[in-house]
């Protein structure tokens, strides 16, 4: 029943949420704000981690590839490994641990220290100043680090595959060509999409609700944190069977 | 005017709040004592509609707040300021900005205009020049005083002290009450403090008011106050010395 209810209580803190963003004011430069937060301050974490995903993808798949004398196919079988799933999975978890983590303790202090009340006070509404401008942040900024993660992820396959181990740079970049469709680009960014919103709900939700102590807010960031992880997979795998 | 009328107050299995009755006056400051953990900020919160009542009203003029939410009760907070116990400053924003902050979010005021009103009210709480610093870098007593000047440059008609001097020193604990009676007198807005520093309430406030057992016991100016024969209440004010009045209160 807890459960329930804690569901619920989510649900309407995102339809509020979303409600609240189509009134005035806007706020653009707490959009820019957090676009910047959550997108460009994610930018060095999430090329490294493409770049590394990248290459150890072109190292596994071109051993494999080449008992089938098939390592020709490795740039598809990087590129479209990246565009449909690691690249919209690890770059929102990694988001997840830096943004995300951040998110819930940025708020969740500012409940504790009475700074949410005081914006109560003034007839501004919290949710429209704070949170609003955080949920447009993931829904804009997740898709462009994904696009930069497939883009770098696809480069560090690259330099593995082609410098590396000897693939033709040609049949590399010919594969990608001929194996991605416009709908495996469609569905890494509708994936990354949806990625991005379960971010920011989830870490917004818990840090506005914190317990009033710090034990509280260490346990809302941790939380927060498995919480979008686990979502995030569940969701993937739900998401990936309606869209092959 | 305030009016609390039978308010009650359920705090997960607590019950706070046991049906209180409570009339603020108008351009007076009342001050609100009571035991720690008797309700008093609870009480507080439930005038601007941070709370809502389990059961009762809460009266602002002729509106009954209590179960109001959304625009309607942003409309009554308008008229509403407080200073929170810590302050609440945003800490993201500099001293200048968050005392700004509500003259550039509610009424929309820019560059120049702005400038001189924070200024203004900076001079007035002795926070001038101090504009350019973050909650993080100010000493206790300054934060309460940046957060009584946001708290005032709106100009509400009602301001509402939540422990405004706990953690502070007794100088600063002192210049933080004339600091706000100065600015009651100055401004002649409803004033309701939460505040455990007795005997000095008494010298300052038009009326005191005593959470006792999750009800009001007494509500009276502190001349009368001081009169009352329940035991309990006379050794809660007696404890900390001798009650002092101010000379008008002591006349009366």
């Amino acid at each position: 029943m807890r459960y329930v209810r804690e569901m619920g209580r989510m649900l309407i803190f995102l339809v509020s949420s979303f409600g609240w963003l189509m009134r005035p004011p806007f706020r653009f430069i707490q959009f820019v704000k957090q676009l910047h937060f959550i997108g460009y301050k994610s930018t060095f974490v999430v090329v490294l981690t493409a770049g590394f995903t990248g290459m150890v993808l072109a190292l596994q798949g071109y051993y494999t590839l080449r008992k089938f004398g098939s390592e020709g196919l490795l740039g598809s079988a990087v590129a479209l490994s990246m565009i449909r799933e690691l690249g919209p999975v690890l770059a929102a978890l990694m988001v997840t641990a830096r943004a995300g983590s951040a998110m819930t303790a940025e708020i969740g202090i500012m409940r504790i220290t009475e700074q949410i009340d005081a914006l109560d006070t003034m007839a501004i509404n919290p949710l429209q100043y704070l949170i609003a401008p955080k949920v447009v942040g993931g829904l804009i900024g997740v898709p462009l680090l994904v696009a930069l993660f497939d883009v770098v992820g696809i480069y560090g396959g690259y330099l593995v595959g082609v410098d590396l181990l000897g693939v033709n740079a040609g049949s590399y970049w010919t594969s990608i060509e001929s194996a991605v469709e416009w709908k495996d680009v469609y569905g890494g960014i509708l994936k990354s999409i949806s990625f991005g919103l379960i971010i920011s709900w989830v870490c917004c939700y818990k840090g506005f609700y914190t317990r009033m102590s710090a034990e509280g807010l260490g346990s809302a960031t941790t939380e927060a944190v498995v919480l979008s992880s686990v979502v995030i997979l569940v969701w993937d795998y739900f998401l990936t069977s309606i869209l092959l | 005017m305030i009016k609390l009328v039978g308010v009650k107050k359920t705090l997960g299995a607590q019950p706070v709040l046991r049906g209180v009755d409570l009339t603020i006056p108008s351009g007076k400051l009342t001050t609100i004592i009571g035991r720690s953990g008797e309700g008093k900020s609870v009480l507080l919160k439930h005038m601007i509609g941070l709370l809502q009542p389990d059961e009762g009203q809460v009266w602002v003029g002729d509106v009954d707040i209590s179960r109001l939410r959304g625009q309607p009760l942003n409309e009554v907070r308008k008229r509403f300021a407080m200073l929170f116990q810590g302050a609440a400053l945003f800490d993201s924003m500099s001293v200048f900005e968050n005392v700004a902050f509500p003259l550039k979010e509610k009424l929309r005021m820019k560059g120049p205009e702005v400038a001189s009103r924070v200024n203004e009210m900076l001079e007035q709480v002795g926070l001038a020049g101090m504009g350019h610093k973050f909650p993080a870098e100010l000493s206790g007593g300054m934060r309460k005083r940046a957060g009584l000047a946001r708290a005032l440059v709106m100009r509400p008609e009602i301001v509402l002290f939540d422990e405004p001097t706990t953690g502070l020193d007794p100088l600063m604990a002192k210049a933080i009450h004339e600091l706000i009676t100065t600015m009651q007198r100055t401004f002649g807005f409803t004033a309701v403090m939460v505040s455990h520093e007795i005997p000095e309430i008494f010298f300052l406030s038009d009326y005191v008011a005593i959470l006792k057992q999750g009800r009001i016991a007494v509500m009276a100016p502190p001349a009368e106050f001081i009169r009352t024969t329940d035991p309990e209440i006379q050794e809660f004010i007696s404890v900390g010395g001798p009650v002092v009045l101010s000379g008008a209160a002591a006349s009366s």
